[in-house]
């Protein structure tokens, strides 16, 4: 096909040349911006090849040498540079002494909110609320393992009823459904226990359950039901009740006990780390 | 610049255009066809690595199948806001046996590549029953129809699958998978000849149900096996590198 190329008398562009039953097409130029902004990426790209890692061959890592894996260290340790002189002497400090030093408190209030979201937030809420399904409060002065700095130091080191540490915290409530106690002393003792909050509605039931309570329960709940931190025995004379305040719930719970487990943060995190937790967690608002 | 260059005779001759079209296509190719050639190369070789466990399989099969990788990646990146959240870069060997890959190329939720023991059996089957419960802002949708039992029938074809695309599983490894399966789902099984075949996999309930294998005991026990496998205190950077 001959190509007629003409100028376009509106325009003054060119056309194709081609020319399909009397209709014609601009050959329209690119615009100069468009192209030379073109030009310098394919310029910027040769350039880049160059210097950085582009070709996926062994050996050709550019004349920068440059690696992400190879920086991150220096990053990490420019890092580590600027937060070491507060977290040395952090670490230094026991948490009392950092709680009662306004510098270092601010420090590890600050520090410990950002490690609490990352590592215990799932479990214990954003704030340190809790979740139903057994996993404590924070916020409040009802403590499991004790709410002293150093109990709730000892307890994010080794943490409870885990495999990673050799002195994680450590009790078992027996599962009294499984032939130590009847159906009908495990009701009894139920309703005992509700009555240690006065919700009892069967008082022959709950004084038989006192006897069973008495013999099964108390070494490690107490006589009056007001738990003993040293096991971890909550208190059931208290309103705070981690797996359900019903009647079914409490009865399922004596059954068969679903015991909490919280991971040792020993092998996590760095002990100054620690200490800001210990510090943050003793703020949320029960701190003993 | 290039005012006398037109491509009108290129597009007008049918040979000269089909060597020209042939030789951008290889260039392509070879893009892609040479670095295989140097892979033996640059794979890196890094101990405590093993292949999944049967119920990891299946819960790695679960996860696959409930499009996780749609939200969650399995990748983290050399920087160091990554290396403070979620702690160290992960290493290619660490999915030298997924087939396929799960990096990912979206982080709706957070990365998982090292979430394994980072909460308990308890959390994670209660939070994929009802994640709200749990984490109130969380927009992940429940899962709790994985408490039906898992069709663990199909585990030794499974293992006899991922034995022919390459991953190290020998025959013993086939013939045991039914037993290895039952015998991490249950702590009180002798996981002896077990962890011989996988080294430090862990026993558990993972679904708090002792009594039925359900789908939530794999995806349980593949969760809490994620990024676990290398022991980053026992490994230097200078072993990382690339032979």
């Amino acid at each position: 096909m001959a190509l007629k190329i003409e100028k376009d008398a509106v325009s003054g562009t060119d056309t194709t040349g081609h020319e399909w039953d009397g209709l014609r097409e601009l050959n329209t130029p690119l615009p100069l911006w468009w192209l030379y902004t073109w030009y310098a990426c394919i310029a910027f790209a040769a350039v880049w090849v160059v210097l950085y890692p582009a070709l996926p061959i062994s050996g050709a890592t550019g004349l920068l040498g440059y690696t992400a894996r190879g920086a991150l260290p220096a990053q990490l340790a420019a890092e580590n540079a600027a937060r070491e002189p507060m977290r040395a002497r952090i670490r230094a400090a026991t948490p009392e002494a950092i709680a009662a030093d306004p510098t270092l408190r601010a420090f590890a209030v600050a520090g410990g909110r950002i490690a609490f979201a990352n590592n215990c937030a799932a479990c214990h809420g954003a704030g340190g609320q809790g979740a139903t399904g057994g996993y404590p409060s924070l916020a409040d002065d009802d403590w499991l393992w004790g709410g002293e700095l150093a109990d709730i130091h000892t307890t994010i080191t080794h943490g409870i009823r885990n495999q990673d540490s050799e002195e994680a915290r450590l009790s078992a409530m027996p599962v009294f459904g499984s032939g130590i106690l009847t159906t009908a002393q495990i009701r009894d003792v139920t309703e005992h226990v509700l009555s240690l909050t006065q919700r009892a509605t069967d008082p022959a039931a709950a004084t038989r359950g006192a006897a069973v309570f008495t013999e099964n329960c108390a070494s490690c709940h107490g006589e009056n039901g007001a738990g003993n931190p040293q096991f971890g025995a909550p208190n059931l004379s208290d309103q705070i009740w981690l797996h359900g305040r019903e009647r079914a719930q409490i009865m399922a719970y004596i059954t068969a006990p679903r015991m909490g487990v919280m991971p040792a943060f020993s092998g996590r995190l760095d002990p100054a780390m620690i200490n800001m937790l210990t510090v943050y967690v003793h703020t949320l608002g029960g701190g003993r | 610049m290039f005012k006398k260059f037109s491509h009108g005779p290129i597009e007008r001759n049918v040979l000269i255009l089909g060597v020209l079209t042939l030789i951008t296509v290889s260039l392509g190719g070879l893009a892609q066809i040479v670095p295989l050639f140097t892979i033996e190369s640059t794979i890196e070789r890094v101990a405590g690595i093993r292949p999944y466990t049967p119920l990891e399989l299946m819960g790695r099969d679960i996860y696959v199948r409930e499009g996780c990788y749609a939200c969650h990646s399995q990748m983290i990146r050399p920087f160091r806001d990554e290396a403070e959240r979620y702690g160290h870069y992960s290493l290619a060997a660490e999915s030298i046996y997924d087939r396929p890959f799960q990096w990912g190329s979206k982080r709706t939720g957070p990365d998982l590549a090292r979430v394994g023991g980072r909460y308990s059996d308890d959390w994670q089957a209660a939070h994929l029953r009802s994640p709200r419960d749990l984490v109130p802002d969380s927009i992940m949708p429940p899962y709790s129809f994985l408490d039906r039992p898992l069709d663990a029938a199909r585990v030794p074809a499974s293992l006899r699958a991922q034995q022919r695309l390459g991953v190290p599983y020998s025959d013993e490894h086939v013939a045991q998978a039914m037993a290895d399966l039952r015998t991490q789902a249950d702590p009180d099984a002798d996981p002896t000849a077990f962890n011989r075949r996988y080294p430090r996999a862990r026993q558990g309930v993972f679904d708090g149900n002792p009594r039925q294998l359900t789908e939530m005991d794999a995806l349980v026990a593949y969760l809490q096996m994620l990024g676990t496998l290398v022991q980053f205190r026992d490994v230097t950077p200078e072993q990382l590198r690339q032979q």
